[in-house]
């Protein structure tokens, strides 16, 4: 994959944003994480806000990776798959933990994926690869271009292979120089980059 | 140095700036979320960079009240989660019920809204005569409100059905007046509760507490920070007293997570051990 070259600096966090068709997507990408896998990932999913955490039971049960919604204060490890809470703002702290909030909707969403990402780019830099998939809105794109200015990767799902292309065209407007894949493209990078960091 | 950490900088001298001119010490909050709420300031008063609030902020109080709403989100509601309700009702009514006369503090009660909600539920099992209640918050403004009991009368259907979820025996119309679009709670709810200013990072214990409620407060705070409250709460809470958070807070990345044992970790209900 030609984009890879760039990545000669160490990657410490994946953060994945991504709003309709996103269970079917995440069922398809999460499910593919090896075991032990070496970085965190993070993940805001748009939902309804009395979802009740079905969505990360479902992938937890099918995935080798431990997935789970985040606990505020909850400190980030890696190998495990992190989904923010219905209604919650997810963000990063400096001490590697997570915090939450209430704080108004972004983009009509919350939670939103520019928040995370903004706060992921601030702290991890250009260690921080931000992925956005499947969507009907533009929320992701702002924080997509802030992780690519700290330095970071972004990549963004082929709009054609998206089950909805809105937001993924949005991310590869603001974001030109970010990696085109499809979910099984995108589930190889990642284990590929597993293997490239472990050696 | 880069640009972002000289942005660091600027946030730690105006949070400086604001803890001597004010005696307000945000440096620990949770940080990203504070930056965000800089910056939804910052767009307010046309400004572009955090150094440009020092001046205001300084020679303004009227900025620094902004700033102070800005940063003291008040959202909240009657029976915000109302599981939790329930589950107070079931599992801690019936040791408060148990004393003579027992304490409860909400701690950062916002608007009020969640002490009134757990009054009228102390009142239908028949503790409410026997419970002191303090409802504290560092924002005047939302004290004064609680205060007075007056709410709008916009979301009452959802209020009533939130009560019914919680436990709720009758209609939640029997403890309040209806004024044109508002509500007034009845004066026995209202003297049941003392509303006070009451700032978490750096005002002590006031009382032996039987239940400490502080929800959807500790998700602004850092951990450092988080853990100061919990040591004053630990303080200020009886042998086998209660402890809840909000429904997504938990003790367990924290130094009481050995001092308390959990009773619901989906409603984050602790009791002090002996
Ligand atoms: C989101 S509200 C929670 C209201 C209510 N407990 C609930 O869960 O619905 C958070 C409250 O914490 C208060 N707060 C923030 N920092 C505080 C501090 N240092 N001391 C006391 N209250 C504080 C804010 O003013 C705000 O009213």
């Amino acid at each position: 994959m030609k984009f890879i070259e760039k990545s000669t600096v160490e990657i410490r966090c994946i953060v994945i944003g991504v709003s309709a068709g996103g269970f079917d997507a995440l069922d398809r990408l999460v499910t593919k994480l090896p075991l032990d896998f070496s970085f965190p990932v993070v993940i805001v999913q748009h939902r309804i806000a009395d979802n009740d955490g079905y969505l990360a039971q479902h992938l937890n049960l099918k995935s080798a990776s431990v997935v789970k919604e985040v606990i505020d204060k909850e400190p980030i490890c890696a190998g495990i798959v992190y989904i923010a809470p219905p209604d919650y703002h997810l963000l990063i702290e400096r001490g590697l933990y997570f915090s939450l909030s209430k704080d108004d909707k972004v983009n009509y969403s919350r939670p939103s994926i520019d928040v995370l990402f903004e706060s992921a780019a601030d702290i991890y830099r250009q260690a921080c690869l931000g992925i956005i998939l499947t969507g009907k809105n533009q929320d992701g794109s702002m924080g997509l271009a802030q992780i690519v200015a700290a330095g970071g990767t972004a990549i963004v799902q082929d709009p054609q292979s998206a089950i909805a292309s809105e937001m993924p065209r949005a991310a590869i407007k603001k974001v030109p120089t970010a990696a085109i894949l499809n979910l099984s493209e995108i589930a190889d990078y990642l284990t590929s980059l597993e293997k490239r960091q472990k050696s | 140095m880069e640009l972002s950490e000289i942005a660091e900088i600027e946030i730690d001298v105006l949070l400086e700036a604001i803890r001597r001119r004010y005696d307000y010490d945000f440096s620990h909050y949770a940080r990203s979320s504070l930056k965000r709420r800089i910056n939804g300031l910052l767009v307010k008063e046309k400004l572009d960079m955090p150094y440009q609030l020092i001046p205001r902020i300084l020679y303004d109080e009227e900025v620094f009240n902004r700033f102070l709403s800005e940063l003291s989100v008040t959202v909240t509601e009657m029976y915000r989660d109302p599981e939790f309700f329930s589950n107070l009702i079931e599992s801690i009514f019936p040791v408060l019920d148990t004393y003579p006369y027992f304490k409860i503090w909400h701690a950062g009660c916002a608007t009020g809204e969640e002490a009134y909600s757990l009054a009228v539920l102390l009142k239908e099992a028949g503790l409410l005569n026997r419970a002191k209640i303090y409802a504290t918050d560092y924002n005047n403004k939302s004290i004064d409100i609680a205060n007075q009991g007056i709410y709008s009368a916009e979301n009452i259907e959802l209020s009533n059905k939130c009560y019914l979820k919680a436990g709720g025996k009758h209609s939640f119309s029997k403890y309040y007046t209806e004024h044109y679009d508002a509500i007034k709670f009845n004066d026995e709810l209202r003297n049941a509760i003392t509303f006070a200013y009451h700032n978490l990072v750096k005002d002590g214990v006031f009382g032996e507490m039987n239940l400490i409620i502080c929800r959807n407060v500790f998700i602004y705070f850092d951990k450092e920070l988080q853990n100061n409250v919990l040591r004053l709460f630990n303080e200020s809470t009886v042998s086998k007293g209660f402890l809840c958070l909000g429904s997504k807070e938990s003790l367990r990345f924290s130094i009481l997570k050995d001092k308390f044992n959990t009773l619901s970790e989906a409603n984050s209900i602790y009791r002090k051990k002996d």
